[in-house]
C-alpha cells in the first residue's frame, strides 16, 4: 500500500496523517509559534534593535551636513588626515561613507545617548563596529539614524562590511569612547553594546 | 511503476529504459538532462578552483592573490556557485521530475536546446566580464557599484533560457496529463520539481525585474534606486536558493526511493508541506534586509517572522517525512530488528544513501539552525555581513546541494549500485 516518491498515487491520497507525523507537526508548529511570537516580543522589550530614523537623502545634502557636523563640532585634531569630532551628549552625530574612508573620528562620551547618523556618499557600505559586532546596512541616498549609547569607554574600529570596491578592505573607521568623567585611559575590554534605538 | 499507457509505437523508438530507475526515457529529454548537468559541474569546476584562489588568499600565511584578483575570483566563484551551478542543475532537475518521471516526451525539445544556449550564451557572456575584470562587483551586484553592461545582460539572457526551461516544464505536465503517460496525481517527486518550479518563475521575474533596470542603468538611460535594488534583487538572490531547497528535498524523496526503496509516509502531509514552501518562502528573503535602512519594522517582522516561520515549519516536516520514510521503507524490506536495525542495515556503502543522510544532516541541521537564527531581526545586528552568513550557506549549498548532486551522479553513473535499486523496485 505505500508508495515510493516516484511513483503515482492513484485515487485519493488525501488520508488520514500517522500519530508520529501529527506529533511532529504539532511540535514543529508550536516552535514556530514561539519563535513568531518572540521576535516582535523582543522588538518591544529587547534593547537592541535596528529599528531606527530613516529619511531618503541625497548624498551632496548628506555630504553637506557631515562638513555643518564637522564645523561645529571638529577638536581640531586629526588622525591619519580625518578629522576628530567630539560632539556634545544628545547631539545628533553623522558618519559618512565613502570609498574608501569613514568621516568623521568620532569621540564619545560613555553613558551618553547620542543619534547616530549613516549614509553613502557613492555606493553600499556596511557598519560594523569592531569589536562589538554591531552591523548596519549603509545605503546611498538613505539617512539611518540610530540612537546608541556607548556603554563601555575604549577605542573602537569601524569595518566596513559591504563589498564597495578594490579597497574594500582598507576602509576602517574609528570611535573613541571617553569614560564618563574622566579622561582616564579607556579600557579596551567591553561586555554589551549600545545598540539602536 | 505503472506503464505508460497510450505511448504509440511510433513513439516508442524515441525512448530508452534507464538502467538504474527502470524508468522509460524520452532521448530529448536525456540529452537535455546531460546538457544541464555537464554546463552544471564545468561551472562547479570554475567556482571550485576560484575556491582555492580564495582560500588560499584568506590564509594569511599564503595571501595568494593581490587585492583587486581577490576580489575577482571572489565575483566569479559566487556567480559561478550560486547562479550558474545551481540553476544548471536545476533545469536538470525538472527535465527529469517531468518528462521522465512521467513517461513523457519533452513537448517542445528545439525551444529546450534554445533556452540550454541562451543559458550557456549568457553565462558565457558574465564570465567574459568577470574574467577580464569588467565585473569586480561580487555576487550581489549591488548598485550603485557598476559593471560592465554586458554583465548584467548575461544575467538576462541566463535568466530568459531558465524561465523558458520551466514553461516547458509546465508543458510537459499538460502533455503528460493529456497523453495520459501516467494516472492518478503526479509523483511526489513531480510535485516537489512543480514546486521548484513555481519559486523559479518567481525568482526568475525578480531577476528580469530587477537586472533590466540595472542594464539600462549601466548604459546611462534610467536611474536604479540602490535600496530598491536591494529589496527586489534578494527576490532573485535568496529565491533561487529556495529552488534549490524544494529541488533538493524532491531529490531526497527521489534518492530514499532509488537506494532503499523508501515510502511516502503520508501524501498529505509532505505535499502541503511543499506548498507552503510555495506560499511564504518568497517573503522570507527579506531577512537580508533586516539592518537596511529603507523598511519599518513592521515590514521586517511580519516578512521574517510570520511568513519565514511557515516555510520552516515545511522544513521541519520534510526533516520529519525524509527519514520516516527511509525508516519504513527498510522495515518494508525485512529489517525489523530492533529500534534502530533499519538503520544500521542501511546501504551505508552506497554513496547516493550515505550523501542522502550527510545532505540531510548538514543541510537541516547546520544551514536550517543557522539560517533561522540568523533570521531574526536582533539576533541579525551581530550577524549581519559577517562570516557567519557565508558559513550558514555554505552549509546549505555545499553541503546540501552539492553533495546531493554529487550522490544524484553518483546514481545515475554507478551501475553496480543499480542492481541493488532494482531489487528494492520490488517493495514499491
Amino acid at each position: 500500500m505505500y508508495k515510493t516518491g516516484l511513483t503515482a498515487p492513484q485515487g485519493v491520497w488525501w488520508k488520514p496523517v500517522h500519530k508520529s507525523e501529527k506529533i511532529w507537526f504539532t511540535i514543529s508548529f508550536v516552535w514556530c509559534l514561539i519563535l513568531f511570537a518572540m521576535m516582535p516580543l523582543w522588538h518591544l522589550r529587547g534593547g537592541q534593535n535596528p529599528t531606527g530614523i530613516r529619511a531618503r537623502v541625497e548624498p551632496s545634502a548628506y555630504l553637506a551636513r557631515v562638513t555643518q557636523f564637522i564645523g561645529d563640532y571638529g577638536t581640531g585634531e586629526f588622525e591619519s588626515g580625518i578629522p576628530v569630532v567630539a560632539p556634545p551628549p544628545g547631539a545628533e552625530v553623522y558618519l559618512l561613507a565613502s570609498q574608501y574612508q569613514w568621516m568623521p573620528v568620532l569621540k564619545l562620551q560613555q553613558g551618553a545617548e547620542y543619534t547616530l547618523h549613516l549614509s553613502s556618499l557613492d555606493v553600499n557600505h556596511g557598519f560594523n563596529l569592531y569589536p562589538f559586532n554591531v552591523n548596519f546596512q549603509v545605503v546611498p541616498g538613505y539617512d539611518y539614524g540610530l540612537r546608541v549609547t556607548p556603554t563601555e569607554a575604549g577605542d573602537y574600529r569601524i569595518v566596513c562590511n559591504e563589498f564597495c570596491g578594490v579597497g574594500h578592505h582598507l576602509m576602517v573607521g574609528k570611535v573613541l569612547v571617553e569614560p564618563a568623567g574622566s579622561a582616564d585611559a579607556a579600557t579596551p575590554s567591553a561586555t554589551t553594546a549600545g545598540g539602536g534605538q | 511503476m505503472s506503464a505508460p499507457t497510450s505511448a504509440s509505437a511510433a513513439l516508442a523508438g524515441l525512448f530508452r529504459t534507464c538502467p538504474t530507475t527502470g524508468l522509460k526515457v524520452h532521448k530529448d529529454a536525456d540529452a537535455l538532462i546531460k546538457a544541464n548537468a555537464v554546463a552544471a559541474t564545468v561551472a562547479l569546476l570554475i567556482g571550485g578552483i576560484a575556491a582555492i584562489l580564495v582560500l588560499l588568499t584568506r590564509w594569511q600565511t599564503v595571501h595568494l592573490l593581490s587585492d583587486e584578483q581577490f576580489y575577482r575570483w571572489l565575483t566569479i566563484h559566487g556567480m559561478n556557485m550560486l547562479i550558474f551551478f545551481i540553476i544548471f542543475f536545476e533545469m536538470a532537475i525538472l527535465y527529469f521530475a517531468s518528462a521522465v518521471l512521467l513517461n513523457c516526451r519533452v513537448p517542445a525539445p528545439k525551444v529546450g536546446w534554445v533556452a540550454f544556449g541562451l543559458m550557456v550564451f549568457g553565462a558565457l557572456m558574465v564570465e567574459w566580464t568577470m574574467f577580464t575584470g569588467r565585473a569586480d562587483v561580487l555576487f550581489t551586484s549591488y548598485v550603485p557599484l557598476r559593471a560592465h553592461p554586458l554583465f548584467y545582460l548575461g544575467v538576462i539572457l541566463f535568466a530568459v533560457g531558465a524561465i523558458l526551461v520551466t514553461v516547458i516544464f509546465f508543458a510537459t505536465l499538460v502533455v503528460a496529463k493529456r497523453e495520459e503517460t501516467y494516472t492518478g496525481s503526479v509523483p511526489l517527486v513531480t510535485f516537489g520539481g512543480i514546486t521548484a518550479a513555481i519559486i523559479a518563475a518567481i525568482t526568475l521575474g525578480h531577476g528580469a525585474a530587477i537586472y533590466i533596470p540595472t542594464f539600462l542603468w549601466s548604459l546611462g538611460i534610467m536611474n536604479v534606486d540602490p535600496q530598491v535594488y536591494r529589496l527586489v534583487w534578494w527576490g532573485l538572490g535568496h529565491s533561487s536558493q529556495q529552488i534549490n531547497v524544494a529541488a533538493m528535498v524532491a531529490i531526497w524523496y527521489l534518492l530514499g526511493a532509488l537506494t532503499v526503496g523508501s515510502v511516502v509516509v503520508n501524501e498529505k502531509i509532505s505535499r502541503t508541506a511543499f506548498v507552503l514552501y510555495i506560499a511564504f518562502i518568497s517573503m522570507a528573503s527579506a531577512h537580508h534586509l533586516l539592518v537596511d535602512p529603507g523598511f519599518g519594522p513592521s515590514w521586517k517582522i511580519v516578512n521574517t517572522s510570520y511568513f519565514m516561520y511557515m516555510a520552516v515549519l515545511a522544513s521541519m516536516l520534510h526533516g520529519f517525512t525524509v527519514p520516516a520514510g527511509v525508516e519504513m521503507g527498510m522495515r518494508l524490506r525485512g529489517h525489523t530488528q530492533g529500534l534502530f536495525g533499519w538503520l544500521r542495515r542501511a546501504p551505508w556503502h552506497d554513496p547516493g544513501f550515505s550523501s542522502l543522510v550527510l545532505s540531510v544532516v548538514v543541510f537541516g541541521f547546520v544551514g536550517g539552525i543557522t539560517g533561522v537564527t540568523f533570521g531574526t531581526e536582533q539576533i541579525n545586528i551581530v550577524a549581519h555581513n559577517t562570516l557567519r552568513i557565508p558559513g550558514h550557506f555554505h552549509a546549505t549549498v555545499v553541503s546540501g546541494t552539492g553533495r546531493r548532486w554529487r550522490s544524484t551522479a553518483s546514481r545515475g553513473s554507478s551501475r553496480t549500485s543499480s542492481r541493488s535499486v532494482c531489487s528494492s523496485s520490488r517493495c514499491r
